[in-house]
């Protein structure tokens, strides 16, 4: 990767005293949360007792990593429309999550994803099943995160060094394993609301301001990001300019637009969020805050990235250390000079640290509620606090893995990495649940056809894609855009494998289930109804 | 099911076939997937048109309709606005139609049957 000097008219010294600002007040509240933070339900969904609006706004801190600021409003500011498509894509999605999910999930289970697949079925191997797949996507997160946060650090602090890169990354590391061992849950969602409320503020205030550049005329600002570009730059406008070469690139936007459209209600994070509500209609409200705050937030970049294609312009932004990914903070310092960009700057230090914060914790979870004590210790654990004592074991481990990974992951390209997590959630989680919430003969066999057939599938076919291999080199950069260089083992063509391997997760459900004799008609009489009426669910623990 | 394996819920134990097979509870579901599954097709089938038509309709997407706004632009903004409405809609029907029914099965299980569940628990264990 490129590593000039860090964006022009950055002041590394001011962009760390603000970020050092958000992590002291963060830290602060984390460990009041902590004070009432003891028990399990405490660590793993904050005793239930968030409220629906509070909750939605950590959702969409969760959710609005900086793949979805940087990554989109500079895919749109360079190539333009197509940017566009996949912030609808992340949008659209939540509809599943609200119309099939979310409530039912919510009336069944109590902690983790592993709760409600395992509820009809025998238990150790489904959860030992859902951890696995919990795992899998969250640590492909994860290492999205951490890749970004290296370009990050080269383009807001001005660090070039690698090793300087590295240490910054195990800052950011170790700070996100204390929020999680110290907040739990609790803290964890405290921090996800203090970025939300940060990001969606800085969005809009910049939105606005450019807006107002151009007397409120979206038209304007699109003719004007059109005459910066010059010849061609008409095809800023229209779909394509990144997806329409060739036939397989359209069907491999195809297979991606299915697994963002998919995934979203997969993924283990943002199911886990919605135990931290005390009851269905709260998850209901958390998650029409989320789809609101997140639409208007996807508004908001299509504009900054339209506004920095006309303010700051496409050679500018592909000049810039960290290319695309510092279209917005180049955005920022057009319209507001230095001390925006602090503030930009330190908004999107916030963001990876908070999103990493939420994925560590889901995974520490998984591990210590499914795993530890449900497989290992057999569901028969007395001590609930030897569990979460695991689980904060676990946090520091998969924080260590974080940090490491990004290290080496660091320069890699972000999107390919969020866009396969949510095609492993699309092909592993998503058939499961859908099937155990409404189809009353789903059973055990099916269960686990669909999650190690569904996770399988799609890592080996991402391994043989041209993502990984083969890609050819492109003659200005001198480097393939694949993962590894000077090998080809691809034989998948497309990128992103969520339209195979999403059919084929429903397909072996539905035939794993078939080929067995187990019936789970009894059980399925008792999720269907507590996931309808909210019987016997999980309450609020009041402290 | 294996038997030696527990439940989520061990405590309590309602005749939950019972429950399940009650006009009450059928009318519940019907009004839950009556409206869920349609609307899910719905949306699909709209975000797919989009995503088709962005894909492979670069042409039509292009038409300029005022100044620099073009079809796909409006395209896209109206899937803003479908999953805005979808949302709002889906929020009044279960307020209206799902949680009245939802609450008053749920207080008959929680509250109904707790005594006898407990006596039974016990005759059990």
């Amino acid at each position: 990767m490129n590593l000039a000097a860090g964006v022009e008219g950055s002041n590394p010294a001011l962009n760390i005293s603000i970020f050092a600002v958000f992590v002291v007040i963060t830290l602060v509240i984390v460990f009041r949360a902590s004070r009432s933070s003891k028990t399990a339900v405490d660590y793993y969904a904050a005793g239930h007792s968030f409220t629906g609006a509070q909750n939605g706004i950590a959702i969409s801190g969760d959710y609005l990593s900086a793949a979805s600021f940087l990554g989109i409003a500079g895919i749109i500011a360079v190539s333009g429309y197509d940017g566009f498509l996949y912030s609808i894509g992340f949008l659209v999605a939540w509809l599943i999550a609200l119309l099939l999910v979310a409530e039912l999930l919510r009336n069944t289970g109590k902690y983790t994803m592993g709760d409600v697949l395992s509820f009809r079925m025998r238990q150790r191997p489904i959860r030992a099943a859902a951890a696995v797949s919990t795992l899998v996507v969250s640590i492909f997160y994860l290492l999205a995160q951490m890749a970004g946060a290296g370009g990050l650090v080269a383009l807001l602090l001005g660090i070039e060094a690698k090793t300087g890169q590295a240490l910054v990354i195990a800052v950011v590391g170790v700070i996100m394993i204390l929020y999680v061992i110290i907040g739990g849950m609790r803290g964890t969602t405290w921090v996800q609301i203090i970025k939300a409320t940060m990001l969606i503020i800085g969005a809009f205030a910049m939105t606005v301001w450019v807006l107002g550049q151009y007397g409120f005329n979206l038209s304007a600002l699109l003719g004007d990001a059109v005459q910066k570009v010059g010849e061609g730059g008409e095809k800023l406008l229209n779909p394509g300019a990144q997806y329409g070469k060739t036939g397989t690139t359209r069907l491999d936007f195809l297979s991606l637009a299915l697994a963002l459209v998919l995934g979203t209600a997969g993924l283990p994070h943002v199911l886990m969020r919605f135990y931290t509500v005390p009851s269905a209609k709260e998850a209901r409200k958390s998650v029409v805050w989320a789809i609101w705050l997140i639409g208007i937030f996807y508004l908001f970049t299509l504009v900054l990235g339209y506004g920095a294609g006309a303010l700051v312009g496409a050679d500018a932004i592909n000049a810039a250390p960290g290319k695309t990914n510092s279209a917005a903070p180049l955005l920022a310092y057009a319209l507001g000079g230095t001390v925006l960009l602090g503030i930009i700057a330190a908004v999107a230090f916030a963001t990876i640290l908070a999103v990493v914060a939420g994925l560590t914790i889901t995974a520490s979870a998984s591990f210590a509620h499914d795993i530890y004590a449900n497989v290992i210790k057999k569901g028969a654990v007395d001590d609930k606090k030897q569990e979460v004592r695991v689980a904060r074991y676990t946090a520091v481990v998969i924080g260590a893995v974080a940090i490491l990974g990004g290290i080496l992951a660091n320069g890699q390209n972000i999107a390919f990495l969020v866009a396969l997590a949510f095609a492993i959630a699309a092909s592993a989680n998503l058939p499961t649940i859908l099937y155990s919430l409404f189809w009353k003969r789903f059973n055990t066999s099916g269960a686990l056809w669909s999650i190690y057939g569904g996770l399988t599938i799609c890592l080996v076919l991402i391994v043989f894609s041209p993502a990984v291999s083969g890609k050819p080199v492109d003659p200005v950069t001198g480097k393939s855009p694949s993962m590894l260089q000077g090998v080809d083992f691809h034989w998948f063509p497309l990128d992103n494998p969520g339209i195979v391997s999403i059919p084929a997760a429903f397909l072996l459900g539905y035939l794993g289930t078939v080929l067995s004799k187990e019936r789970t008609d009894v059980k399925y009489a008792e999720m269907e109804v507590r996931s309808l009426t909210g019987a016997h669910a999980e309450k609020a623990v009041i402290h | 099911m294996s038997g030696t394996e527990q439940g989520p819920l061990p405590e309590a134990a309602p005749d939950w076939t019972e429950i399940q097979g009650s006009a009450e509870f059928t009318e519940l579901r019907r009004r839950l997937r009556g409206w869920v599954f349609p609307m899910t097709a719905a949306f699909l089938v709209w975000y797919l048109l989009y995503v088709l038509l962005s894909d492979y309709a670069h042409d039509f997407m292009s038409t300029k309709l005022w100044g620099n706004i073009n079809v796909g632009l409006v395209f896209g903004l109206l899937q803003f606005v479908s999953t805005f409405a979808i949302t709002s809609l889906y929020v009044r029907h279960a307020n209206r139609k799902l949680d009245p029914v939802a609450a008053k099965i749920r207080r008959d299980i929680e509250d109904g049957g707790a005594d006898t569940d407990r006596a039974l628990e016990e005759g059990v264990r």
